[in-house]
């Protein structure tokens, strides 16, 4: 179980963003998994109020989006819709596919809360 | 994973990236910043610089991974007999606790480097880093890297290794490939063991075992032994001279290799040779 780590990993890429945006706190985190990156959403889920205690991320939101299980066909050239253990082609059955999506683990996107500049004196 | 090249675009997630661009105010104020960006970047940046550490030397670097007693270590001791005086040998180990694989391996006269990892579940490229640090390297050919016995999360860290090595022993279940396909998709070999059990057992078939490997999209190919009782174990040994030759050529072109799905390469397969600038 490396969840722990992962939002270890998470927060150490938000802050960095955060940072350069000059962001006073963060309200919305939002990630793309796919079933096969071997992240299991709820896990990750608990694990992250622990590893975002005190930081600018403590009382963000984390979405988690799951992008579907996709293979193109090498044979026949459809692109299908798959699942985890059989990434075979929908149209003509052969396993020579290569994966579109679902294997991926990315911060997609941040709410920033970021103060308004100072009114000029 | 490459964080410059735009490779962890896919179709599923590029809509998050065009049109608004990098920033786009929402209207309570607060700004909304597309980011995508792989996780695991931290240890991707790791992985790839253990990667060089290897491919300067020419050396190849081989990830085993199976369940707990699939006979990793068994194969590795038959391996390094077989191999004495034509190929040089290291070994990193990765277990919760104890030297005990380490010794093994010490005691057949090649270095090993133990990781214990206390509770973690598998290697990461910085344990690697670290035993690399210990393991000395001279007349090395291929390193071994024993990781953690367990089928799920070994699989969602590179460790700068150039092919990943699975086995599946005859006692588990011809039906683990379909149980576990984040591992089994990852095989560059997938090496069915302890084969001088089948006679005993009812309940596995290696063409079974084959097909829902197929099954995950995978063209790893498939080789059957008995480490213990030596069947087998040429079609290994010749998988891995081949494949030491092949990366001692890679490395005087100055190329490398990642093995064919490495985590969060979003299946893009491309070779990933790059030229690296040395001294």
């Amino acid at each position: 179980m490396h969840e722990l780590a992962l939002c270890q990993a998470l927060l150490r890429q938000v802050e960095a963003v955060a940072a350069e945006h000059n962001a006073s706190s963060v309200s919305r985190i939002l990630l793309r998994y796919g079933p096969l990156s071997g992240v299991e959403p709820h896990l990750l889920r608990q694990a992250y109020p622990l590893a975002a205690a005190g930081t600018p991320a403590e009382g963000a939101e984390l979405v988690m989006e799951e992008s579907p299980v996709r293979v193109r066909c090498r044979t026949c050239g459809v692109e299908s819709e798959a699942v985890p253990n059989r990434l075979v082609c929908a149209a003509c059955g052969d396993w020579h596919t290569d994966l579109v999506s679902g294997d991926e683990l990315l911060l997609a996107s941040l709410e920033l809360d970021i103060p308004e500049d100072p009114a000029p004196e | 994973m490459c964080d410059t090249c735009g490779c962890n675009i896919t179709p599923g997630n590029r809509h998050l990236i065009i049109g608004e661009g990098k920033l786009a105010r929402t209207e309570d104020g607060r700004t909304a910043v597309s980011v995508l960006q792989g996780l695991l970047s931290e240890n991707d940046h790791q992985a790839a610089h253990n990667r060089e550490h290897f491919d300067r030397r020419g050396i190849l670097a081989l990830n085993l991974m199976s369940s707990p007693g699939a006979g990793k270590t068994r194969l590795l001791e038959a391996t390094i007999d077989a191999l004495k005086g034509e190929l040089g040998i290291a070994v990193i180990e990765g277990d919760l606790e104890t030297e005990n694989d380490a010794e093994r391996v010490r005691a057949r006269g090649v270095p090993a480097i133990q990781i214990a990892t206390g509770s973690a579940c598998h290697l990461d490229a910085h344990m690697v880093h670290d035993a690399l640090h210990h393991l000395p390297l001279e007349g090395v050919d291929i390193v071994f890297i024993e990781n953690v016995g367990n089928l799920v999360c070994p699989a969602s860290f590179d460790l700068g290794h150039h092919r990943n090595v699975i086995l599946l022993s005859v006692v588990e279940g011809d039906d683990k490939p379909a149980k576990y396909p984040v591992m089994f998709r990852a095989a560059d070999l997938m090496l069915i063991t302890k084969t001088d059990l089948l006679p005993f057992l009812d309940d596995f078939e290696p063409a079974a075992a084959e097909r829902h490997l197929r099954a995950l999209a995978c063209e790893a190919p498939v080789l059957q032994l008995s480490a213990s009782k030596g069947p087998g174990m040429e079609e290994w040994l010749g998988w891995l001279r081949g494949e030491a030759a092949a990366q001692r050529e890679r490395a005087t072109r100055g190329e490398s290799l990642r093995p064919s799905v490495a985590p969060d390469a979003h299946g893009h397969d491309h070779d990933h040779a790059h030229h690296h600038a040395h001294p």
